[in-house]
């Protein structure tokens, strides 16, 4: 027999970005909250200098990050391979623990554009038919820019993000980013100092006629005080940032920005250990009775509330809905059914180039350190020419020097004397241009549950389907050829480059990105969405999926910003109509 | 082979490598005193935590030829990576603590990740017997009794699967990702932080100019171009 706890109102699960946001709009209506998080409690003594500045703890032992043991994922390439666990970690690093993968962040914090809120309208005037790939299953978020704006400023001032404004109500602004949707607030601070490598990039990039700028960053420029009343200390570029745990209260994540003032809430209350295995659901299947969860001791806890966030990822709260019977599993045959439908990724690649004679201090940076320019985001440039939809963030960033990953040259030895020489030669010597490109969503590329493998708590694994298609290795070459042309004008003594072209195939071993989207997506139509516009599930109406899970493929940056945008619409959206007058926000 | 031919190989292996290693015993028990550049805690009074004598031997043996002490800064040995492995097999890493190991095990796509039913500790275990088993048969004699030369001819034939361990009855194993392993956990114990056992004294960050665990350049991020003058600083609070 379960345990059974006296009822909340509201039961989070999951206490990393969205959870902690959902957490400060639910209680400030005055709901008495409730979160679950499965991993441990994190404060700042976790991450008091020098503990997190510890290369293998944490970008090689993956401290904070999700425990294959607790929960793996199986993948596969095509619905004609045998899915694997991935056993240990590697292209994705989810988080673990109170602040989640929000606590071990990079820190870019960047918006999508109003064009890839609404790519299928965007695709559909266009591109002339046949020429993007038949399987191709892309759609509109279903809300648009102007609905979606406030709450990016507001969840940017939580954030302290730094960066240059480049349009500021329709007016273009110098420095910035001429491409970005209009903004209705500058950025709250201004940008990172700029590196050796940003500066090279930026010369580079102008001469070509491109419109570099300052990454847009969580990590704060200056001291700073969030609209909760937390305050930032400016970052110190420290170089422990992307895997790590901040130093020095200069990165935002949950614990900086959010948490020690939801904690003085007393209709609030976590706990930690306490890892969901099941929404539960009401006879008739149409409403949630709470969740449950295995607490610390192993014992089986049921937890009654009368709404359920879920905001454990959005890997994880795609099996908590296939686990929970939360919606139709999306069969790729028939093309029916929704949960688990368009997982999409990122597509990642990069020129290295090394450069004898110039210091570039790798490990005086910022996590978020870096010039972009988004010349090639869709509707900047004519990408129907070249047979591909989507676009690419150009970009030089330089995340860290840490020494174990340093990057030599491909055709240095890998051991031996030459490797020792090679470590000495090129150590400081490194920059990398890069593009971060968007994933379409395609009928094969998907999520639904392994057949094989179980948790410990004899729950079936999340098995991801996945492979890179045409479509962006098509982009993919056609920005290497962008980025070759940089590289040519800064003209390194050895250069190297990868990138997924022709043939290539997903592989689980290296890191990619943890920018995994889509499973349980937003629409309008509840025959292609798991979710309707206000992330409420179609089938379950107290059942809320702020996350990553709802985007219906990926734009061609990071996700956060747009996640922490979303939950604040969702909870709007609670706040005002739902909590009145509870039932489907949206009728099918 | 004669145990003294043996004995006489190990003592060219430990004098053409090991010089700047005060002492070292190796598994038979023979300990030789060599050139010390520095008074500190030895290589040789370290007892393993893991490794029995013949792997211990094995693993100074590779890593002396993986990092060897030869040119500028230090080698693997001086560096104490051989220690750092130790510790790392001999804790949560070593175990798999956080690795899924449920079965069942289904042989797969390198792209798809390690799907064998071995912790680290037993791919060490079955690496190092089935490559002093093929030194053995191969040259007569076990892999840190061999030459240098020869011995990088080994490391080589394992990195790139030319020594077949599936020919030697291992189920699972390739000798390629014994190799990367090994290899990956030597990187590691060169450059993280001493408090893990390896990179001794901060050697390695300082031959490649890493400052550490300083953790805060506010005032150096804009001096583009030129050379950061401060010596690294560990975790433990050492400065170098
Ligand atoms: C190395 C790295 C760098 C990154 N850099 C960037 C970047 O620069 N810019 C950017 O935009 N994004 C970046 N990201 C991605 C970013 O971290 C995520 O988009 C963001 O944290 C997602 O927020 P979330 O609330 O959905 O999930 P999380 O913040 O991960 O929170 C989910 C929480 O749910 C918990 N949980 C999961 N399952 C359960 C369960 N069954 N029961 C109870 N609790 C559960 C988890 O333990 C976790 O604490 C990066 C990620 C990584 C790993
Ligand atoms: S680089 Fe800045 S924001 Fe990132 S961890 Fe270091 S001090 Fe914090």
């Amino acid at each position: 027999m379960a345990i059974q706890k006296a009822p909340v109102d509201a039961v989070i699960v999951g206490l990393g970005w969205s959870g902690s946001i959902m957490g400060m709009e639910l209680t400030d209506a005055g709901l008495n909250v409730l979160a679950l998080e499965r991993g441990a409690d994190r404060t700042h003594e976790d991450f008091a200098y020098p503990k997190p500045a510890d290369e293998l703890a944490y970008g090689y032992r993956h401290k904070m990050m999700q425990k294959p043991k607790q929960s793996a994922v199986t993948i596969r390439r095509g619905l004609d391979e045998r899915a694997l666990p991935q056993r240990k970690l590697g292209a994705f690093l989810p988080g673990d623990g109170v602040g989640g993968a929000g606590a071990h962040w990079t820190g870019v914090l960047i918006r999508p554009t109003p064009t890839d809120l609404a790519l299928k309208s965007f695709a559909d005037e266009n591109f002339e038919p046949g020429v993007l790939q038949e399987d191709m299953q892309i759609q509109d978020f279903g809300v648009s820019w102007d609905e979606l704006e406030p709450h990016f400023t507001f969840f940017e001032k939580v954030c302290g993000q730094s960066g240059t404004t480049g349009n500021l109500n329709g007016e273009i602004q110098e420095g910035g980013d001429p491409f970005e949707g209009p903004r209705s607030e500058p950025y709250p601070l201004p940008a990172l100092q700029d590196t050796q490598n940003t500066v090279m990039f930026d010369k580079a990039a102008r001469q070509l006629g491109y419109h570099p700028f300052p990454n847009p960053s969580a990590n704060v420029s200056r001291a700073w005080t969030n609209p909760y009343g937390m305050q930032l200390g400016p970052c110190n570029y420290c170089g422990f940032c992307s895997k790590y745990g901040c130093l020095n209260y200069s990165k935002a994540s949950p614990q900086t920005c959010i948490l020690d003032a939801l904690k003085r809430r007393s209709n609030f209350e976590y706990r930690t250990h306490a890892n969901v295995t099941r929404v539960e659901l009401a006879p008739d299947g149409k409403t949630a009775t709470g969740v449950t969860y295995v607490d610390g001791d192993g014992n089986e806890v049921f937890q009654p509330a009368d709404i359920v966030v879920l905001a454990s990822y959005s890997l994880n709260n795609v099996r908590l809905m296939l686990n929970s019977k939360i919606g139709k599993p999306y069969d790729p045959i028939s093309r029916t059914g929704v949960v688990g439908r368009n997982y999409a990724y990122q597509v990642g690649g990069g020129i290295s180039m090394y450069f004898d004679d110039i210091e570039f201090n790798p490990f005086a940076t910022a996590g978020a350190t870096g010039r972009m320019f988004n010349d090639f985001s869709p509707g900047n440039f004519d990408s129907a020419k070249h047979g591909f939809i989507g676009g690419a963030k150009m970009h030089s960033s330089q995340a860290t020097g840490t020494p174990i990953s340093m990057p030599l040259p491909k055709n240095t030895p890998k051991w031996g004397v030459g490797y020792k020489e090679a470590l000495q030669k090129h150590y400081g010597h490194h920059m990398k241009l890069s593009m971060t490109g968007s994933v379409m969503s395609y009928r094969t590329n998907m999520l639904d549950l392994d057949p094989t493998w179980k948790d410990p708590y004899g729950m079936p694994l999340l098995r991801m389907t996945f492979d890179w298609k045409e479509n962006e290795q098509k982009l993919s070459m056609f920005m290497r050829d962008r980025l070759r042309e940089i590289a040519d004008i800064l003209k390194p003594d050895y250069r190297d480059e990868s990138f997924q072209l022709e043939g290539s195939h997903f592989k689980v071993t290296s890191y990619v990105s943890t920018h995994n989207v889509g499973g349980a997506v937003m629409g309008t139509d509840p025959s292609t969405s798991a979710v309707n516009r206000y992330l409420q599930s179609w089938d379950v109406h107290n059942v809320f999926v702020p996350s990553g899970s709802a985007f219906p493929q990926n734009f061609q940056a990071n996700p956060t910003d747009l996640i922490g945008a979303l939950t604040y619409w969702c909870a709007k959206k609670i706040r005002e109509d739902y909590l009145k007058n509870p039932g489907p926000l949206m009728s099918a | 082979m004669s145990s003294r031919i043996q004995n006489r190989q190990r003592r060219d292996f430990i004098r053409g490598s090991l010089t700047m290693i005060p002492a070292i015993t190796l598994g038979s028990g023979v300990t030789l005193t060599a050139q010390a550049a520095e008074q500190a805690p030895a290589l040789s009074d370290y007892s393993p935590l893991f490794f029995n004598d013949d792997e211990w031997a094995f693993i100074l043996a590779a890593c002396d030829r993986l990092i060897p002490s030869q040119g500028n800064g230090p080698g693997a040995l001086e560096a104490h990576v051989p220690v750092f492995i130790d510790r790392q097999l001999d804790g949560d890493y070593g175990h798999a603590t956080d690795w899924y190991m449920e079965g069942p095990f289904v042989a797969g796509s390198p792209d798809l990740g390690f799907q064998y039913p071995y912790t680290p500790r037993e791919v060490y275990q079955r690496g190092i017997a089935l490559t002093q088993r093929w030194c053995q048969q191969t040259h007569g004699a076990s892999f840190d009794a061999l030459d240098a030369q020869t011995r990088d001819q080994v490391l080589s034939d394992l990195e790139k699967g030319n020594i077949d361990f599936a020919a030697m009855d291992e189920e699972w194993l390739p000798a390629a990702d014994f190799f990367s392993g090994l290899l990956q956990n030597t990187h590691e114990g060169y450059f993280a932080d001493p408090i893990y056992g390896g990179n001794r004294h901060m050697g390695p960050w300082k031959m490649v100019g890493f400052p550490g665990a300083r953790g805060s350049f506010r005032d150096w991020v804009d001096q583009h171009d030129v050379e950061y003058p401060l010596g690294p600083v560990s975790l433990s609070g050492e400065r170098g």
